[in-house]
């Protein structure tokens, strides 16, 4: 099921083997770790220098965040030692992480929503059993820590009244309240604007002036670059390479994640646009918090074009794509069908969709996409159960339910081919296939996809690409949600840029270079242009 | 995590309900026995006063009625992902369908009551738990405490009209008039002379219909889908156009109807006027059994019949044991509701593990189960 | 309707609201801590049993109340194994826990006593006497307070202090203590308190065992204060109402007072309230019964502010190994 990348034949020399003049933070050597049938991590050494920030790149599924949190005493290694400062440890739970100095800033915050920030941050730490003063510490202590770091925050404040930057500032705070001197940072930049990221990266800095040693995991290269000292690649549970930073190269390091060359070679001929089928004007929507994500867009897909929506995942592109599939009631606008303005308000508004010809891969398929607990042939019929083919009554027509599911499967070559096994069952890739073959059987005018191969594993991108590919040739219209910029450029015949809820800037995937595209995510606005 | 793989389909559906119920009633032995009373004794005398006679089973299959219903009222919302535990509320109010209606109707003929007084049990049963459902689906309060408090405005509503509207004039009790004798449902003692005497009555076929019906509404409609789509996963519910909001609606009406066809059985089939707190806690062994029989009709027909079995057989313990009564039924039950509903995980990962140990196909589907397990 | 009048109401209004209060602020610990406690009605039934069967083994109420304590934290930790470490659905929980007291106390009150179910009648000494307040009888001739003094708050039996006393305390231990605030956390995000380094379930089931000890002592009062004996059924549904309660002052201890203290009133107005009318309608009784259930539906509706509960309310947690 699970398909093997190339191998890599010459395993490139681990850099930095000598110590550095201020010795090793941390020392794994010969790390297993497995779920079940799952190798998380084979046989993983890693060295991290003190007072170095420490880059570990990978893609999903690599097995980084499964390393930091057996670091951090979350998960316990099936085998492996583990050094602190050159004396082995066995770190049982996270409270013993923290006595050895070892703090960790989790990619979903760890923060109690209701409480302020310094009750958050004295929260696990208190000095007795009275928090009066623990907090009155806390308070001078974070006065503190937020001038010799330049991490401003109100101590006062609630956390669910602040940023999601401000609160990622409350999370380091927390640690190094509690006397980190390692801080392990998991995907930080994944919710932050590119103004926060550089804030975090100058904080960061002064971590390493003050001889904090810095773990940081990402997918994103481009950070690996600005800032890391030394970087360590993960592939499929494996450390395949640690290197200097300043010895290598983004392309080097892409190579490594993916075991081959991470341009991705998709095979496409030009695009022939034809009429408009999904328009977009003026859309405004809101998130659950009631906070507006969708700052008033306007664009347009026509048949037989893919438009990609490039951005940094937090800029609004998840509630874009929900209010025009009816997942997410619209606040103001219209989304437009073949011309015919859709009716999207109330929770069934994606049946509606749905009718009018619009297909929807949603980004998280598990959450969303797919009942796991049901078995393949019903989940082959989701979204589509009342339509007339699968009985014209009230009574389902299970037989006709399961043919149908059988020819998505031929169609798909979904693997194992059994209808009858859960959906939980099947690998990411397989799944992935399963909610496609769904969507697209219906021939729909509209096809939009978020995140296509998120945690799909590398032999079925390729299958999927091409079968976005092969819509459009049919004279579809797609939209297409990705934060994988590679993805967006290779399949996109359009790029539209998305930056804090609104189109920053359309791109010629063709022309643009990488650096254009990154400006405009991070929101500089060179050239707008309007659709 | 450890991979535990899922119990085979047997094993879940009738092993570990059995390992809970042998428990249940193995520390009810246990409290007969710390009273000094001989728990074997009391098995057989349950079983004997269960099925003992004709007599005994029609009394037995009497119960059997009620939990049927109520089984399948919260096995039903439970599909949805919603606990109904209003049942005995909404059995309540359709008590109050079910006597108006008769009481219109009742010089006619009892066809003309028992069909008309089955859709006003329906639709007063199912009317009460709309509001809890209506609540839930547009204003978000939680369904367990708004049921939960219409069970007391049930009781409070009921007793009102019993003291104020419905009692007769020279009657003293908090009670309505009797039913007249040409509205009364026959009972099934007057077709089959064994169950002479017994209130089991036309409404059990009612609720073999409603099994049956049940059964094929969850697993053969395009409604059922659509509600067990949202008991999984009430997101993919949204994604897939099936509004949440409206089956929440509709599924709660329907348990409730469900629920209320318990006042068929006991207004119109048995009681033959409305009495005070005639549900007696039905609503709640509907819980056990909906546990018990795997909210599957097939299993919840088993169930209700053990649970009538139960309260027929406690019945009779009295006369058979002195110092034993129905009350000891109460505790198997509750053991029954703790052990399968709330301490699912006492047997359930032991069970898996010995059947790991036991089968060797196991390895290549725990592979499977594993592989979906991604990173975060 | 004279001072008199008006004082009786309120003395039954503080009467009728003890166990209500004892038992919201039982259930608000552990409600706050992230288990969902439909079982406070079980637990005090249980503990009024307990209570009063020691009682009138003994002859001594305090005995009584140990037990009534003993037996509500027993059943506590009960619902708690099933809801915390097995980690089984809350609710169902609560629904057994209910039922195993009411079929329990009833039985095992026959098989130990043989009347009906019922406890004997409990002698002076093993029910609590009330208690009159210093200078209460000095003071009763002064206007207004006196009698306040005298006759309102003075005369009550001590868990009717320690239930109002409960308030302060729970307020201070919720938002003072290191346990309180570990305890809003874990009710609100356990995944934050776990990576903390402290452990959920420990904090859960201390938050349970204080549930118990309450429930304990307001089941207590029940069969060893109030009344003198245990009857069936006794705690009659004041479980459900304390839940309502709680949820109508939104899981905060001083609101849950003045909640209880209304959920009291009406309880002890209705008696006086039969035969009134409003605009001309008799108002009966059973609507002033239904009220507070009423309201908490309201409330619960949105209709009249809202209601939120904690957020990682009712789910077990698990902790990914």
């Amino acid at each position: 099921m699970s398909d093997t990348p190339p191998p890599i034949k010459q395993r490139p020399e681990t850099a930095a083997a000598s110590a550095p003049a201020s010795g090793w933070a941390i020392e794994l050597e010969q790390i297993n770790k497995r779920f079940g049938a799952v190798q998380a991590n084979k046989d993983i050494d890693l060295k991290v220098g003190r007072g170095t920030i420490h880059g570990i790149v990978g893609e999903n599924g690599a097995g980084k965040s499964t390393l930091m949190s057996i670091l951090y005493g979350f998960y316990t290694a099936d085998s492996g030692t583990i050094r602190v400062n050159g004396t082995r440890q066995a770190i049982t739970d996270s409270r013993h992480a923290l006595a050895l100095g070892i703090g960790m800033v989790h990619q979903h915050f760890m923060l109690v929503d209701n409480f302020s920030v310094l009750e958050n941050v004295v929260l696990g730490a208190e000095d007795s059993g009275f928090i009066r003063t623990s907090l009155d510490r806390a308070r001078s202590e974070l006065d503190r820590l937020e001038r010799e770091y330049e991490l401003e925050v109100d101590p006062d404040a609630l956390i669910e009244e602040i940023s999601v930057g401000q609160q990622q500032r409350v999370e380091i705070l927390k640690a190094l309240y509690r006397g980190a001197e390692i801080l392990i940072l998991d995907e930080p930049t994944g919710v932050l604007t590119p103004k926060e990221a550089d804030d975090l990266f100058r904080v960061l800095r002064t971590l390493r002036e003050q001889g904090k040693t810095v773990i940081m995991i990402t997918h994103k290269l481009r950070e690996i670059m600005a800032i890391t000292d030394a970087v360590s690649v993960m592939r499929q549970g494996e450390m395949v390479a640690t290197l200097k930073t300043a010895e290598t190269n983004a392309g080097e390091i892409a190579e490594l994640m993916v075991g081959r060359h991470v341009l991705l070679d998709v095979s496409k001929g030009p695009a022939t646009p034809g009429e408009k089928r999904l328009e977009v004007k003026d859309l405004v929507v809101k998130d659950d918090m009631g906070i507006t994500r969708v700052k008033s867009i306007s664009f347009s897909v026509r048949a037989g074009e893919i438009v990609g929506i490039a951005g940094v995942s937090g800029n609004g592109q998840s509630e874009l794509l929900e209010a025009v599939t009816g997942m997410r009631d619209q606040h103001g606008g219209q989304v437009i069908l073949n011309g015919q303005a859709l009716s999207l308000k109330g929770d069934d508004g994606a049946a509606r969709a749905r009718m009018a010809g619009l297909a929807h891969v949603p980004e998280d398929r598990q959450r969303m996409g797919l009942v796991t607990d049901f078995s393949e042939w019903e989940n082959a019929i989701l979204g589509y159960s009342t339509r007339p083919e699968y009985g014209a009554g009230p009574i389902l027509d299970i037989a006709a339910a399961k043919a149908k599911a059988a020819e998505q499967i031929e169609r798909f070559d979904v693997r194992p081919a059994d209808i009858n096994l859960k959906t939980a069952l099947f690998s990411g890739g397989n799944q992935q296939k399963i909610v496609l073959a769904r969507e697209m059987d219906r021939d729909p005018e509209v096809l939009v996809v978020g995140q296509p191969t998120r945690g799909v594993d590398i032999g079925a991108i390729e299958f999927i690409h091409n079968q976005i590919i092969k819509m459009r040739d049919a004279g579809k219209a797609i939209l297409l949600v990705s934060v994988e910029l590679d993805e967006i450029r290779s399949l996109a015949d359009r790029i539209l840029v998305m930056f804090d809820g609104q189109i920053v800037g359309e791109a010629d995937p063709a022309t643009a270079t990488e650096g254009q595209l990154g400006l405009m995510m991070a929101g500089v606005v060179e050239e707008r242009s309007t659709t | 995590m450890s991979a535990l793989k899922p119990l085979p389909r047997w094993a879940d559906v009738a092993l570990l309900p059995l390992l809970n119920l042998s428990l249940a009633i193995l520390v009810s032995g246990l409290v007969v026995l710390m009273i000094g009373q001989n728990p074997f004794m009391a098995i057989w005398a349950v079983i004997t006063g269960a099925f003992g006679s004709g007599y005994n089973i029609g009394y037995t299959l009497y119960y059997a009625t009620n939990f049927v219903f109520t089984g399948l009222a919260v096995a039903l919302a439970a599909h949805g992902g919603l606990f109904n535990i209003g049942g005995n509320g909404q059995a309540y109010v359709a008590g109050l369908g079910v006597i108006l209606v008769a009481l219109a109707l009742q010089d006619t003929h009892w066809l003309i009551v028992a069909p008309a007084a089955l859709v006003a049990a329906a639709v007063f049963g199912g009317a009460w738990a709309f509001i809890p459902g209506y609540l839930q689906a547009k204003r978000g309060s939680h369904v367990v405490i708004t049921t939960i408090m219409f069970n007391f405005i049930a009781s409070a509503l009921m007793i009102y009209m019993l003291n104020r509207v419905l009692k007769p004039a020279g009657v003293s009790g908090p009670e309505s008039a009797m039913i007249a004798e040409s509205g009364r449902m026959p009972k099934l003692g007057s077709f089959f002379a064994p169950f002479n005497y017994t209130p089991v009555n036309i409404s059990i076929f009612i609720a073999m219909l409603a099994l049956v019906g049940a059964y094929i509404l969850i697993w053969h409609t395009k409604f059922g889908y659509a509600l067990r789509v949202m008991g999984q996963n009430p997101t993919a519910a949204r994604y897939a156009g099936i509004s949440n909001s409206r089956m929440i609606i509709i599924t709660m009406t329907l348990s409730g109807a469900l629920a209320g066809l318990v006042a068929f059985n006991e207004v119109l089939g048995v009681q033959n006027r409305l009495v005070l707190d005639f549900v007696a806690d039905a609503g709640f062994v509907g819980i056990a059994v909906a546990l018990m029989g795997r909210n599957h009709p097939f299993g919840i027909g088993l169930a209700a019949l053990l649970f009538g079995a139960l309260y027929q057989g406690g019945n009779e313990l009295q006369y058979v044991i002195s110092g034993l009564d129905r009350t000891v039924v109460v505790i198997i039950q509750a053991l029954v509701i703790l052990f399968t509903g709330a301490m699912e995980g006492l047997f359930r990962p032991g069970l898996q593990r010995s059947f790991m140990l036991f089968s060797p196909e196991q390895k290549a589907e725990a592979v499977a189960v594993s592989t979906v397990k991604t990173e975060n | 309707m004279d001072a008199a009048a008006i004082i009786s109401i309120l003395d039954a209004t503080l009467r009728l609201s003890t166990p209500l209060l004892l038992a919201c602020l039982a259930g608000l610990y552990s409600e706050r801590a992230g288990v969902f406690d439909i079982g406070l009605e079980g637990k005090m039934l249980a503990a009024a049993f307990g209570a009063g069967a020691v009682a009138a083994v003994t002859g001594s109420a305090w005995l009584g109340l140990l037990a009534g304590i003993g037996v509500s934290v027993a059943t506590a930790l009960l619902q708690g194994a099933a809801a915390i470490s097995l980690k089984g659905n809350q609710l169902i929980a609560g629904v057994a826990i209910n039922m195993l007291a009411a079929g329990l106390c009833t039985f095992l009150g026959q098989q130990w006593f043989h009347q009906g179910g019922r406890t004997p009648a409990l002698g002076p000494n093993g029910r609590f006497s009330t208690i009159d307040l210093p200078f209460a009888h000095e003071l009763s001739g002064i206007p207004i307070l006196g009698p306040i003094y005298a006759e309102l708050i003075s005369g009550h039996y001590i868990l009717v202090y320690v239930a109002f006393i409960m308030v302060p305390v729970t307020a201070y231990v919720l938002y003072r203590t290191r346990f309180g605030l570990r305890l809003r956390a874990v009710g609100e995000n356990p995944k934050a308190v776990d990576t903390a380094g402290i452990s959920v379930n420990k904090l859960r089931y201390q938050a349970v065992i204080i549930t118990g000890l309450l429930c304990g002592l307001a089941g207590a009062y029940f069969s060893i204060a109030q009344g003198s004996g245990f009857g069936n059924n006794m705690t009659a549904g004041k479980g459900f109402i304390a839940l309502a309660a709680l949820i109508f002052a939104k899981w905060k201890p001083l609101p849950a007072m003045f909640t209880c203290l209304l959920f009291g009133f009406l309880d002890a107005a209705q008696i006086r309230l039969q035969g009134a009318r409003v605009f001309d309608i008799e108002v009966p009784v059973q609507a002033i019964q239904a009220l507070p259930y009423v309201l908490t539906v309201v409330l619960l509706a949105g209709f009249i502010g809202k209601a939120v509960g904690p957020k990682a309310g009712g789910v077990p947690y698990t902790k990914e190994r």
